[in-house]
């Protein structure tokens, strides 16, 4: 299990989060259809690190973008994120 | 290959069994094949062991980075059936299933298949309108399914809790009765010996590491043990998929993830078809060394990590005691996971990419074992042809764009709600 650190909360139990989606496939509102069906569908998915969206859902509740790496589970960076971070 | 039989048993025993023979070659690869399959698990295997016996290929190498059923498929819980609702999901597995009921024969080597019953239970009322539909659409296929009463599920299973107080209330079930388990390592074995045998390199310690393009086509492949050139390549590494299409600099529908499971020390038969939840997702069934294997929902996350999270493993332990309290008594002896390639309508991908020369298969998810002998067959049909085979055609990689996904669950692009 990781320990996730809260940008508001401060280290907290992986169990208290929930993983979104990445940061590069969040949809534009006005993203022409291409983009939105590449950002829908794939993923970089790569071997190593990658910026992931993940909410505090039983916790405070904000959404924080974790960088991680996927095969060794390090954190290396965890910001909190407004709906103007969003695009 | 010297052919395996109750009689060379016999007559290995009376010479003390000193005539086993490695069961497939460990050639050195050579400098160009027709056709480079990537990655050695089961449908890897399989694909190599079709191109060779049904459209009569002999240059074929198959390339894997670890030892060949060293993936998913060495790592899976075995269960096989054919008990979809949507078509071309039904279809393709049902055409799978028919091979597995002679696919000892057919490779000379027990793949232990064991069609002892595949059952759903229904928790709900609407547990059971789900159900029936689902029977019902694979019966106008015709493919056998039937749906239980409660008390025809208790016959079955008199270990689960039928209580109407039970933590999971169950009201009924549909089983699939030619469906079950076989033995996971002796798919990859047996296919293997059956593609050796037929001429095909099977060539382990050997990880792709890049692609040899000219131009917009694939020429080659990059590996740990030099360059190998080739007419066509099909990727068939499962979890890998992403990391190995991005060597191509491919984005797929596919995000990596952990499933994780478990089994018990060995105990006299206790349960006797394989029980699956998927109001739950926890399934269930007895390996025929007696150990209870059991499983649940993947780690929700990206990984590829290859070891899970505690976390998850206690859920589906929850689930597993509440449905079987008997289950209790018995201490869990190993728990390990494998990296699941979670498409995002939750079907495979099969068929061509983008690059030319270059094929997929990939995005099994969670449920890619059952398929192994269809996945195979017409992957196999795919690579020597260049086409689609009716059965992998409605998977192909470009359904995403064309609003064609197979969403059996329906829901949506979201890998981690699956
Ligand atoms: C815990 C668990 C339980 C499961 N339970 C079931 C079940 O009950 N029923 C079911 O139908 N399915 C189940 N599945 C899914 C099933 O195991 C897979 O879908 C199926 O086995 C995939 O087979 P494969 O041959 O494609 O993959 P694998 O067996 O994973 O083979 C892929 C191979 O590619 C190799 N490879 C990767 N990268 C490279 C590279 N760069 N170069 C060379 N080789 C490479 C890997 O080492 C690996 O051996 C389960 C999976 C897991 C993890
Ligand atoms: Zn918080």
């Amino acid at each position: 299990m990781m320990r996730i650190p809260c940008p508001h909360c401060g280290p907290r139990a992986q169990s208290e989060f929930i993983y979104e989606r990445t940061l590069d496939s969040v949809v534009p509102l006005n993203a022409p259809s291409q983009e939105a069906m590449a950002k829908l569908f794939t993923r970089n998915n790569p071997r190593g690190v990658d910026d992931e969206i993940w909410r505090h859902t039983y916790g405070c509740r904000a959404w924080m973008v974790l960088t991680r790496h996927r095969v060794t589970n390090e954190i290396s960076g965890c910001r909190a994120i407004g709906p103007e971070a969003l695009p | 290959m010297s052919r395996y039989s109750a009689f060379s048993l016999l007559r290995g025993a009376l010479t003390g069994h000193r005539h086993w023979q490695p069961a497939w070659r460990d050639p050195e690869p050579k400098s160009h094949y027709d056709i480079i399959i990537i990655g050695g698990g089961g449908h890897g295997l399989a694909t190599a062991y079709y191109l060779a016996k049904v459209h009569g290929l002999k240059n074929i190498a198959v390339l894997e980075k670890g030892w060949i059923g060293g993936g998913n498929t060495g790592r899976n819980t075995t269960i096989v059936r054919s008990n979809y609702r949507l078509e071309p999901l039904h279809n393709l597995f049902e055409f799978g299933l028919k091979l597995w009921h002679g696919l000892s024969d057919e490779l000379n080597y027990n793949v232990m298949f064991s069609p002892r019953g595949a059952m759903f239970l229904g928790h709900s009322d609407a547990d059971m309108v789900k159900l029936a539909e689902r029977g019902d659409a694979m019966r106008c296929d015709g493919i056998d399914a039937d749906l239980l009463t409660r008390d025809q599920v208790a016959k079955i299973e008199p270990l689960l809790d039928m209580s109407r107080d039970a933590r999971f209330p169950i009201q009924g079930g549909l089983i699939q009765r030619r469906g079950g388990t076989a033995r996971h390592d002796a798919v990859a074995w047996g296919y293997a010996r059956g593609a050796d045998s037929l001429g095909v390199d099977i060539i382990q310690k050997c990880e792709v590491t890049g692609f040899v393009r000219d131009g917009d086509f694939v020429v080659g492949v990059e590996t740990t043990r030099g360059r190998i050139g080739a007419g066509r390549v099909g990727i068939c590494v499962a979890g890998n998929s992403g990391h190995v299409a991005g060597l191509a600099g491919l984005k797929l529908p596919i995000e990596s993830q952990t499933l994780q499971a478990m089994v018990t020390e060995g105990v006299k038969p206790m349960i006797n078809s394989v029980i699956m939840s998927q109001s739950l997702h926890c399934y269930i069934s007895q390996s025929d060394k007696g150990g209870v294997v059991f499983g649940g929902d993947p780690d929700n996350w990206p990984s590829y990590a290859q070891r899970g999270n505690p976390m998850v493993m206690e859920g589906a332990v929850a689930q597993g005691l509440a449905l079987v309290p008997a289950l209790s008594r018995l201490r869990m002896v190993r728990t390990w996971s494998g990296v699941t390639d979670m498409s995002f309508d939750g079907a495979p991908i099969i068929g061509e990419t983008p690059v030319r020369n270059l094929f997929l298969n990939g995005g099994w998810c969670y449920g890619g074992f059952k398929a192994t002998p269809a996945s195979g067959y017409t992957y196999a049909h795919t690579l020597a042809t260049g086409k689609p085979h009716a059965l992998n055609a409605p998977f192909a990689l470009d359904r995403f764009e064309r609003g064609a996904t197979i969403d059996e669950t329906g829901s949506g692009p979201m890998p981690n709600s699956r």
